[in-house]
């Protein structure tokens, strides 16, 4: 009685409803039972089936001595935290929160989780960054954790064709916590009879991607687009202004920047584009740590508000060649398929006139019925068929705008709203720096089309407003920024009402 | 074919005398049903019983060859009515549901089933949602047990005991008259394990046989004077009957142990985790060899006195581990000992939470802090592992502000998304809507992104549930169920009272063609060529035969059309309910039908297209609008691969089965021209191919001159 006698094995899968998890407990349970161990398993997938989180629970126990004793083992149906001897996490997060939950400790439970990331609703709904940080998940785990084995087995099981239960299967196997060679497990995998190829090669993808410790498992990280070699003569040009007139840190961002503005006009409006900053840089003494934040600030969201989203620049990104390689690519098409994109565009009266030159567009726009009646004409969902000749010839004409584009209606609208904004900063570069690097990044805030875009530039604008009344105050430069924070977080406008009505404004 | 398939699994259904079963909770209590001769199942699909459901109707041939009556019960109260069959005859019937929800349904039948008494062993399997994972009220059956004297079985989560009680339950319905509840909680529905099995046994009575000899006797009326007879019956006979029962089959376990001053008694389901428990504080073994002793109770009702009393006999201390509330039994406990003049002292709810689920740690810490004060150095003296179930600290407590929730929600490609973003619209034109949910995959809408809907009263109780407004001025209230609630019960409970009653409501009933929560089980309006049972009885036609005026269908992939009919039903003025039928068959189930055809047809060299969406990370500046008015799993976020911008991009995985919602809502939200539909195509024809090389070539040298003209300007 109360002797030493076996302990049970503990192992929680941790998984979203769909990933397959139920498999893999499958998979083990067939794999104990084969290998003379006695094995309960359950689960609890009622509503969280659908796309919810879920956890699956095994224990085994040596059916020798069960059968030394003639009697069953009495096995758990959930884990008890700090008893958990093995989690399997189908995904970052869910790893995360096992961790939370107290399933992992660090005398006992070895961790094997995937890295890579299937975001949660309100990470995706956010109106800008919403990511978790998966960073500091995967530091919690490794110190959580006894051991812990994780790598991106999403990839291995889409470059193999499988699903990831079969990678956490073979990653499993190399761990060597469980008492089976690789050949019961693979054993296992024939028996059940899933895509039984496919789920070998995931297998083996795991249990070979498990013993690379030098897997990267950061997210993929932006590279910049590279220069053109030879470069033209103008361009060399702005690459020789770009080097005398910035400092060393900030030089890449400012030469993507010009690269932006070149690509969305021509190079005299990546000339443009370093007038403006050029105009800026002086006012910019390097701030606290040397880093140029504000010219580097400027310098990002300057290129992104010169190179605003407008019609002709829309249709010349969707006629590009690498577009059409790119989708090629993400639809997963072998070489030589035929992979035909249909375009869903919604084109307003508004994108109209924004087309044409500034007095027509300001003509027709400032009269209702001409406006209304326009608008009704062309405001329809339309789609465009990129891929045949018909909707490509008409993309085209559109990115032709282009050549036009500095008579338009919208041109000078947005020039003029740079320009005022650009004033902003300059205005308090000197007394307040940290405000300045704020109101360059309120350009964060204008973005998307049609309402999205209208939704921005209101909340830039209040914002705007708001700091001239601010710029007296302490920490002027934190209030702009939870003001910037606020206006992402609902559509409606009640955070930034909330934020502003705590700032008194 | 429901959602999950039993095919495989069924065959052990036929293991005989002495062979052991492997596998799943649910297909044990298939089996000790057959073993236990019964004659007739019935029952409605629910968490977590949906797979006996399914079980039963994959396992049709066995059943035939037995002679069992199988019937897929339109609802539970209907399920609870079919016992009826053991009123008036020795046959034994079992049924099963999700409780308490399913009870709650069934308990007009199930109070008169008890009140006649049965003379055939009637069961009722019982899911118990409760605790994690349950989609409904916190609540215990254990109440319906007393009210109505239903015997409530609870069995340890063993599947030899488990079979066991399945087949006393039927003995005990026979010996005490009564109807018996078997209750089994959501993991032990779904446990793994084994038992040996004994010979399927073909009912000595069936069904048809009964049927031809009828018989009736007054007594088993539900009328006066009878109903004063039945009560009597129950206390004085059918009572003592099931007591004696229970004790004389020992039904309920003792399994003694050294420290015989102490003792826990424990409903049946909790044995499994207080014996962890135990060991984990060095006083078992992992065979559940305790020195504390056990009472183990697999008939929480009725209790049998004279066991509790000597299970009590000198001991100082009990502790009672007896889930959810109030707490019945221990109440029982302290009237029974107390009438037996009893100095053992009760402890439970004092030591252990008075709700929720009764979790491994939480009985952990309710076992040691019972044995702390009563133990007498018991801890302290025994060998035990180092038992830590603390909140997380440090590194992992910081994890609390950054893991995000994961609530469940819609499935890829589900056709009710498109329809809850046209409602999404309407309320943007319109301004907040009163809106009545109900249960069902619909009910999910609730959850973000799309966060509407002010109440869920029960299933197929939506359009009920907002009939106090239905006179009201102003804008109506916008009401859902789904087909399966409208079958289950809103046709009468929703659309037929608001025609009764002149309401002004709008009705959607969302028509996906199976109960599609439950598992995709067939219902009356799923369309022929799916499955033999399906009999396609029309919503519509139905709803007509109400007397409903005004009804339109819509394809709820066609967002624009259903938010022009929302707004025409929002509008219309007319005396009673305006319906809206909102059509798309259930994504999980297309899928499951529509792969291996087109599999099929890319495998045999013939022609086929398959669609699929995609974001143009180029032209998405990362608001992310879209995902707020759809919420589809595959529609999803990364990295912006811009050098310059920083938020994510939306991006469409590889799960995308072309639904086709994503473009639909971009164009009737105004959105942004990200989107777009790729059509790739297999086993091109000849005419494809032409076109394609001509393509190829015209389209190719215009990008080519293009990308010339961009390399000029190219920084």
């Amino acid at each position: 009685m109360a002797e030493q006698t076996p302990a049970a094995l503990s192992i929680v899968i941790s998984a979203m409803g769909g990933q397959g998890g139920g498999v893999l407990s499958r998979w083990i349970v067939d794999i104990a039972e084969q290998g003379g161990y006695l094995a309960q398993a359950t689960s609890v997938p009622g509503v969280a089936q659908r796309t919810g989180a879920t956890i699956y629970y095994i224990e085994l126990f040596p059916r020798a001595a069960a059968e030394a004793i003639g009697r069953d083992p009495v096995l758990a149906l959930m884990p008890i935290p700090g008893h958990v001897d093995l989690l399997i996490a189908a995904e970052l997060v869910e790893a995360g929160r096992a961790v939370l939950r107290g399933l992992v400790s660090a005398d006992r439970t070895t961790v094997i989780a995937s890295s890579h990331r299937e975001y949660a609703v309100v990470e995706k709904a956010a109106l800008g960054d919403g990511m978790a940080d998966s960073g500091a998940i995967l530091e919690a785990l490794q110190s959580a954790a006894r051991q812990c084995l994780t790598f991106d087995m999403a990839s291995r099981a889409a470059s193999t064709g499988s699903v990831i239960s079969s990678v956490l299967l073979g990653a499993l196997a190399s761990s060597g916590r469980l008492p089976f060679e690789r050949a019961e497990f693979e054993a296992a995998i024939e028996r059940s009879g899933l895509a039984t190829e496919r789920s070998l090669a995931g297998f083996a993808a795991g249990f070979a991607g498990a013993v690379d410790e030098s897997e990267e498992v950061a997210a993929s990280l932006r590279s910049s687009s590279v220069s053109p070699s030879p470069l033209s003569e103008p361009a060399k040009a702005l690459h020789e202004r770009v080097q005398e007139t910035f400092p060393q840190v900030v030089r890449p961002l400012v030469i993507e920047g010009a690269r932006r503005a070149a690509d969305y006009q021509d190079l005299r409006y990546a000339g443009a584009y370093l007038d403006r900053l050029g105009k800026l840089h002086k006012l910019d003494g390097g701030g606290a740590d040397g880093s140029y934040r504000l010219t580097s600030e400027t310098a990002r969201h300057l290129a992104l508000w010169m190179s605003y989203e407008d019609a002709a620049r829309v249709a010349d990104l969707k006629t590009r060649s690498e577009r059409f390689e790119r989708m090629r690519q993400e639809v997963a098409a072998e070489p030589g398929q035929l992979v035909y994109a249909v375009e869903f565009m919604h084109p307003s009266v508004q994108e109209f006139t924004d087309a044409l030159p500034a007095p027509i567009g300001r003509f027709i726009m400032t009269r209702e019925y001409l406006r209304a009646g326009i608008d009704k004409l062309i405001n329809h969902g339309r789609r465009v068929p990129t891929g045949k000749l018909r909707g490509f010839v008409l993309l085209r004409c559109i990115a032709s705008l282009r050549r036009v584009r500095r008579s338009s209606y919208r041109y000078a609208r947005e020039m003029r709203l740079i320009d005022r904004w650009l004033a902003n900063i300059a205005d308090v570069a000197v007394s307040d720096y940290e405000l300045a690097v704020e109101i360059a990044r309120c350009q964060r805030l204008i973005k998307g089309y049609g309402e999205t875009h209208a939704r921005g530039m209101r909340n830039f604008n209040t914002i705007m407003e708001a700091r001239t009344e601010l710029q007296t105050r302490d920490d002027a430069a934190g209030a702009v920024r939870r003001l910037g924070e606020a206006a992402l977080v609902d559509e409606s406008g009640d955070a930034l009402r909330a934020a502003l009505a705590a700032l008194a404004l | 074919m429901a959602e999950r398939s039993f095919a495989k699994e069924v065959r052990s259904l036929r293991l005989g005398e002495g062979e052991v079963f492997r596998g799943e909770g649910i297909l044990a209590v298939t089996k000790a049903l057959l073993q236990s001769g019964v004659a007739y199942i019935g029952g409605y699909q629910g968490a977590p019983i949906s797979h006996l459901m399914d079980v039963f109707a994959d396992a049709g041939e066995i059943l035939d060859e037995l002679g069992v009556r199988f019937q897929a019960s339109s609802s539970e109260a209907t399920a609870a009515a079919m016992l009826a069959a053991s009123i008036n005859y020795p046959l034994r019937g079992a049924v099963t549901w999700k409780s308490t929800v399913g009870t709650n349904v069934a308990s007009d039948a199930l109070a008169n089933l008890a009140s006649a008494g049965v003379q055939g062993g009637a069961l009722i399997i019982l899911g118990e949602d409760y605790g994690e994972g349950a989609s409904i009220m916190q609540e215990r059956t254990h109440a319906f047990a007393m009210k109505s004297q239903i015997w409530l079985l609870d069995p340890r989560p063993d599947l030899s005991v488990i079979t066991r009680m399945v087949e006393h339950g039927f003995g005990l319905s026979e010996h005490s008259n009564t109807p018996v509840m078997l209750e089994l909680r959501i993991r032990a529905c779904h446990v793994h394990g084994r038992f040996v099995a004994k010979d399927n046994v073909p009912p000595p009575l069936a069904a048809k046989a009964a049927l031809a000899q009828p018989s009736r006797s007054e007594d088993k009326i539900v009328l006066p004077p009878h109903t004063y007879r039945q009560e009597q019956d129950k206390v004085e006979r059918r009572w003592p009957a099931a007591v004696s029962y229970v004790e004389q089959h020992g039904l309920n376990e003792i399994f003694d142990g050294e420290e015989g001053d102490l003792g826990i008694i424990m409903q049946g389901g909790m044995y499994n985790f207080v014996v962890r428990a135990l060991e984990l504080l060095g006083l078992s073994d992992s065979f559940g060899t305790s020195r504390v002793p056990l009472y183990v109770l697999n008939v929480t009702y009725p209790l049998v006195d004279a066991e509790i009393e000597r299970f009590c006999t000198d001991k100082r201390a009990v502790l009672m581990v007896e889930e959810g509330q109030p707490d019945h039994i221990e109440q029982a406990l302290n009237q029974i000992l107390k009438r037996a003049g009893s100095r053992t002292e009760i402890e439970g709810k004092g030591f252990l939470p008075k709700a929720g689920e009764y979790t491994g740690a939480v009985i952990l810490e309710g076992v040691r802090a019972f044995l702390a004060r009563h133990g007498e150095g018991l801890l302290e003296a025994s060998p035990g592992q180092s038992v830590t179930s603390d909140a997380p600290t440090g590194e992992a407590a910081r994890l609390e502000s950054i893991v995000p929730p994961r609530p469940p929600g819609l499935c890829t490609g589900c056709p009710e998304r498109p329809f809850f973003t046209a409602v999404k619209l309407l309320e943007k034109e319109v301004g907040p809507i009163h809106i009545s949910s109900d249960i069902g995959c619909h009910t999910f809408a609730t959850l973000p992104p799309f966060n509407m809907g002010s109440s869920v009263l029960g299933y197929g109780l939506g359009a009920a549930a907002a009939s106090a407004f239905g006179a009201s001025e102003g804008r109506p209230p916008l009401t859902i169920m789904g087909d399966g609630g409208f079958w289950h019960n809103g046709l009468t409970s929703g659309i037929t009272n608001a025609v009764f009653n002149d309401d002004d409501s709008v009705v959607v009933v969302i028509d996906n063609n199976y109960s599609a929560a439950t598992g995709g089980q067939y219902i009356p309006s799923s369309k022929p060529g799916m499955a033999e049972q399906a009999k396609r009885y029309s919503i519509q036609d139905a709803v007509h035969g109400v007397g409903v005026e005004w009804v339109r269908t819509v394809s709820t992939y066609d967002i624009e059309a259903s938010l022009g009919t929302l707004r025409e039903a929002m509008n219309t003025r007319l005396k009673g309910p305006r319906v809206i039928v909102a059509e798309g068959e259930c994504q999980l189930n297309r899928q499951r039908r529509v792969q291996p055809l087109i599999a099929a047809m890319v495998s045999d060299g013939r022609r086929a297209v398959k669609e699929r969406f995609g974001v143009d990370s180029d032209t998405c500046t990362g608001d992310h609008a879209c995902v707020r008015l759809s919420g589809c799993p595959s529609l999803t976020i990364k990295p912006n691969p811009d050098p310059l911008r920083e938020h994510p991009v939306a991006f469409v995985d590889n799960t995308c089965v072309g639904c086709g919602v994503c473009g639909s809502v971009a164009h009737a939200a105004a959105l942004c021209p990200s989107f777009y539909r790729a059509e790739v195509i297999f086993n091109p024809n000849l005419l494809d191919r032409l076109l394609g090389s001509v393509r190829r070539a015209l389209i190719g040298s215009m990008q080519r001159r293009a990308d010339r003209k961009r390399l000029a300007r190219a920084v």
